[in-house]
């Protein structure tokens, strides 16, 4: 009888969950992040239109039901876009259970040209398998950086160039709201502490 | 000469001396050197060490087999944009450990020859300058680390 009542109570306690899901994230009051920026009240990359390294075409959207956080960076990086990879890995094994599963890294490259899918695609799942990259043409993520106010610029090095580029990451909720942004210096104990925070009230 | 005229083994030690001697002319010593492992058919990767000149010296070019140009790179933030550029030298000042990490001045070993694979060892030559304008070369067997490393040892450590 009792197991049952329990039983009971936790199916109406999931279906109220449930519909938390459904309605969407908790208004941002009282959204108070430790170490990144609230971005409750911004709009950015909402259009976004690109593909996958399977060659899917992927928007905000297709990520509704879970947390993405996208940055920007190129595989010929040699320095920081790993440390943000390294960085985002940690911060998924620092996330546990639903939270965990929740989090989806999205990288976009900002070197359309060099970064072909299957470099790509071997680049992100080297980090975490569960990591995802989008791409598009050069004019498509011209008008995406746009977008994200990403500032990205060729610097020629040898015969060949490197890409300067913003380094913030941007967190959004189940339902594809900005909500969070983190800069490149945080640990990823400090970002994970600010997406807990998120997905507390998501 | 007197040492001409001395025991054999009295001249080797003499010899064995003035080969401890001679580098310690300028010396730099290369620790904790790593390359960064690439996935199939990227490009680029970056090496890193921390370098110790015991007179004032600087660290002129790297070179290696595995890519077909090698340039020392510093990494800089302004607000929330990393800018990466080449520079002509990194000053070595004298008993200053200077490191080559990820944020802050690297070697970028770009077009590749081949995938750079954890495990393996990469060879790096160094031309290191004295303030005399001596120069020497250093080779390095730079031990291959996974994509994911950081720098150094201590993962707790990222400011």
């Amino acid at each position: 009888m009792t197991d049952l009542l329990t039983r009971r109570a936790v199916v109406a306690g999931m279906g109220v969950l449930g519909l938390g899901l459904l309605a969407g994230c908790n208004p941002a009051r009282g959204l108070e992040f430790k170490y990144g920026k609230n971005m409750s009240n911004e709009i950015l990359g909402r259009k976004f239109r690109l593909k996958d390294t399977q060659g899917n075409e992927r928007t905000l959207s297709s990520f509704y039901g879970s947390m993405p956080m996208i940055f920007f960076g190129f595989t010929q990086c040699p320095a920081v876009c790993p440390t943000a990879m390294a960085r985002a890995a940690q911060i998924r094994k620092l996330l546990r259970g639903r939270d965990r599963d929740l989090f989806q890294v999205v990288l976009i490259t900002l070197d359309p040209e060099r970064d072909t899918p299957e470099v790509l695609d071997a680049y992100v799942k080297a980090f975490d398998p569960s990591f995802t990259a989008l791409t598009g043409t050069p004019e498509e993520i011209a008008e995406v950086a746009k977008e994200f106010r990403v500032f990205y610029e060729k610097v020629p090095a040898g015969d060949t160039y490197t890409i300067s580029h913003s380094s913030t990451s941007y967190v959004y909720d189940t339902r594809g709201t900005l909500r969070l942004s983190l800069g490149h210096s945080l640990t990823a104990k400090e970002c994970a502490e600010d997406l807990v925070t998120l997905m507390e009230i998501c | 000469m007197a040492v001409s005229l001395q025991p054999i083994k009295r001249g080797l030690a003499a010899l064995a001396m003035m080969g401890l001697a001679l580098p310690a002319l300028a010396q730099t010593t290369v620790s904790d050197a790593w390359v960064r492992a690439s996935v199939p058919h990227q490009q680029s990767t970056g090496a890193f060490m921390t370098l110790t000149a015991d007179s004032d010296s600087k660290l002129l070019s790297v070179a290696s087999p595995i890519a077909k140009t090698v340039q020392v790179h510093e990494m800089s933030m302004k607000g929330d944009v990393m800018s990466m550029r080449e520079v002509k030298a990194v000053e070595l000042p004298a008993g200053k450990p200077v490191t080559l990490d990820p944020n802050g001045y690297h070697v970028m070993l770009m077009g590749l020859t081949q995938q750079v694979k954890e495990g393996e060892q990469v060879p790096l030559t160094l031309t290191i300058e004295d303030a005399k304008g001596a120069r020497q070369t250093l080779e390095v067997q730079a031990p291959v680390r996974p994509l994911g490393a950081e720098a150094g040892h201590d993962h707790a450590h990222m400011h």
